[in-house]
C-alpha cells in the first residue's frame, strides 16, 4: 500500500453545514492540455508523456508539499479498489490498462485524476453543504497549475473536454444527500422528476451508472456551458439543495408526528440487526446503517456518533474490509468480517 | 425491441455493471428500473443526442465522413464512441457539434465562465509540433517511405 487507509479522510471529520442531510460537497473541473490529443486518440507513449508532464507540473509547483503522486499502474488491485471506495478515483481510472495517475492531499480533500476521461480531473471535497468554499479552494489549485500547464481552451466553447457534455466550464458540482425519510414516504420520484426538469443528474453512491445504496443520492449539474461557474453553483444550491433538504426535513417531521412507533420500529430493528448479525451483505448493511443514521439525527438513538456511522459506511466495503483484515476474503468471509466489524464498532 | 426483464414492456434502461469481475447486464423499462431503485440519470447519453442530429441519409453520410487532420477522428467514429479525439475536433466538427452542444447545455453555444491566464490560441507549443511530426513519422514508416521518415525524425530531433 502506498498510503495509509486505516482512517476516514480528515475532511470528513468536519461535518459542515446541513450535515444531517448533506453528507458532502464535491466540485470537479475537467481540463485537457493544449498540444496533446484527448485520451481516446492518445497512444500509450503519449499517455506516459502526459502523465509525466502533469506530474511535473503539479510536483514542481507550490503544491508539491501537500500532494502525494501515485501512478495507478504502480498500485495493487486492492489499493485501486480502496481508492474507488474512498471516491478518490473512478472505476474507469482504476480499471484502465494505460498510464494514469492520482495526486492526493493528505486530508484527501483534494484529488487530481490524470488520464481519466480527460487529461485532468481536479476534484475537491468538503463535509456538508460547502459548495462555494470547495470551489474556491479548487480554483486556487487550478490557478497554480495554469501557470505551468496550458489548458486546451477556445474562446467560443471554453475549456475543451473529450465529451462535449462537459465542455465550457468543465465543472461538475455535486452534493451527496442522505434522504431516508423521502424514501420511506415514497416521495423520491418527485425529487427525480424535479431534478430532471432542472437539468440535474441524480446518481447513486458511486456516481455515474450506479444504484443508490443506503439512501444516498448524488445530485449534480449537467449544464456546463453558457453559465459561469458561480451561477452553476448558486443555481444548484438554491434550486436543488435547499428545496430537497427542506423536503427531507418535512418528511422526517411528518414521520415523527404521524408514525412515531413505526419509525422507531424501523430504526431500532436496524440497530438490532447491526448489533447482532453474524453475517451481513454490504447492501443490507448500508440499508440498516442508513436507518440508524436517521435515528441518530432524529435523536431517537443516543450513544452512537455520526462519525462512527460514517466510518462504517466506508470500512464495510469489500476492499476496505480486506485491507483492515489484512487478507483476501471471499464474499462469504466478507459478510462475516463485515458483521464482526460493525458489532465491534457499535459496542464501543 | 428489447424487452424489460421483469415486465416484458420495452426496455429503455440498460445497465452494465461489473461486480467482482462478473459482468451483469440489466434491461428494464423505466417503471421497473425505478422500482428496483435504479436511478435514471437525466444525463442524456451522447448517442441519443446524436441520433436525431442529422436528417437525410445523404447528409448523414457527409457528416460522418468529416475527419480531423490532427487526430484522425471522423465524426462517424465520434458518434459511435461519444468521445472526441483532440481539441481541434471542436473546429472540424463545429457545425454538427454545435447542435449537440446546444441540446446538452440548455441551448447555450458560448462559454461565459473562467478563462486561462494566457489566452493560448496564438501559441503553438513545441509539444504540439512534436505530436504532429511523430504521427507523420508513423504514417511514413507505415507507407514504407523511409526517406520522408528520416527527414521527419531529423525535424523532431531539432526541436
Amino acid at each position: 500500500m502506498t498510503l495509509d487507509y486505516r482512517h476516514v479522510a480528515t475532511w470528513m471529520r468536519d461535518a459542515g453545514p446541513l450535515s444531517d442531510i448533506v453528507i458532502s460537497s464535491r466540485v470537479r473541473l475537467a481540463r485537457n492540455i493544449k498540444g496533446f490529443q484527448f485520451l481516446s486518440k492518445a497512444d500509450a507513449q503519449q499517455k506516459l508523456e502526459l502523465l509525466e508532464y502533469i506530474r511535473a507540473g503539479l510536483m514542481n509547483s507550490d503544491l508539491a508539499n501537500e500532494l502525494t503522486f501515485l501512478k495507478i499502474q504502480d498500485t495493487s488491485p486492492l489499493e485501486r479498489e480502496i481508492l474507488v471506495e474512498r471516491h478518490l478515483i473512478s472505476k474507469h481510472l482504476a480499471n484502465s490498462q494505460s498510464p494514469g495517475g492520482l495526486a492526493l492531499s493528505a486530508d484527501e480533500s483534494l484529488a487530481v485524476m490524470v488520464n481519466e476521461e480527460d487529461h485532468l480531473r481536479l476534484q475537491a471535497m468538503s463535509g456538508g453543504q460547502q459548495l462555494m468554499e470547495t470551489y474556491q479552494r479548487l480554483v486556487k489549485i487550478e490557478n497554480i497549475l495554469d501557470e505551468r500547464i496550458q489548458y486546451a481552451f477556445s474562446p467560443d466553447f471554453g475549456y475543451l473536454t473529450a465529451c462535449p457534455t462537459n465542455v465550457g466550464t468543465g465543472i461538475r458540482v455535486s452534493v451527496m444527500l442522505h434522504l431516508p425519510a423521502l424514501k420511506l414516504t415514497g416521495q423520491l420520484d418527485k425529487i427525480f422528476r424535479a431534478a430532471n426538469d432542472m437539468k440535474l443528474a441524480v446518481r447513486g453512491f458511486f456516481g455515474e451508472g450506479t444504484e443508490p445504496v443506503g439512501d444516498m443520492f448524488q445530485l449534480s449539474n449537467q449544464t456546463t456551458l453558457g453559465k459561469t461557474e458561480i451561477d452553476i453553483i448558486n443555481d444548484l444550491i438554491s434550486e436543488a439543495v435547499v428545496p430537497v433538504v427542506d423536503y427531507e426535513r418535512k418528511a422526517r417531521e411528518a414521520l415523527m408526528d404521524e408514525k412515531p412507533i413505526e419509525l422507531d420500529d424501523k430504526i431500532f430493528r436496524a440497530l438490532g440487526v447491526l448489533t447482532n448479525a453474524r453475517m451481513i451483505a454490504s447492501e443490507e448493511a448500508m440499508y440498516q446503517l442508513s436507518l440508524v443514521r436517521l435515528g441518530i439525527n432524529l435523536g431517537r438513538i443516543e450513544g452512537i456518533s455520526l462519525e462512527t456511522i460514517n466510518d462504517l459506511f466506508l470500512f464495510i466495503q469489500p476492499a476496505h474490509l480486506q485491507y483492515m483484515n489484512n487478507s483476501e476474503l471471499n464474499p462469504l468471509q466478507r459478510d462475516m468480517a463485515r458483521a464482526d466489524y460493525i458489532r465491534h464498532r457499535l459496542q464501543q | 425491441m428489447m424487452q424489460c426483464q421483469l415486465c416484458k414492456k420495452q426496455a429503455t434502461v440498460h445497465l452494465t455493471e461489473i461486480i467482482n469481475g462478473l459482468k451483469i447486464e440489466k434491461h428494464l423499462c423505466e417503471h421497473c428500473a425505478r422500482k428496483e431503485g435504479i436511478t435514471i440519470t437525466t444525463n442524456m447519453p451522447v448517442k441519443e443526442l446524436l441520433s436525431d442530429l442529422v436528417n437525410s441519409q445523404q447528409q448523414a453520410q457527409q457528416v460522418s465522413q468529416l475527419s480531423c487532420d490532427d487526430c484522425g477522428m471522423t465524426f462517424g467514429q465520434f458518434r459511435k464512441g461519444g468521445l472526441l479525439g483532440c481539441p481541434n475536433d471542436y473546429q472540424v466538427f463545429k457545425e454538427p457539434l454545435l447542435k449537440l452542444i446546444q441540446k446538452a447545455h440548455e441551448g447555450a453555444a458560448k462559454h461565459v465562465g473562467r478563462v486561462p491566464h494566457v489566452n493560448s490560441s496564438n501559441i503553438v507549443p513545441d509539444q504540439l509540433k512534436i505530436m504532429r511530426l511523430r504521427r507523420e513519422l508513423e504514417q511514413s514508416i507505415e507507407h514504407e517511405d523511409y526517406e520522408a521518415a528520416a527527414k521527419i525524425r531529423d525535424q523532431i530531433e531539432n526541436l
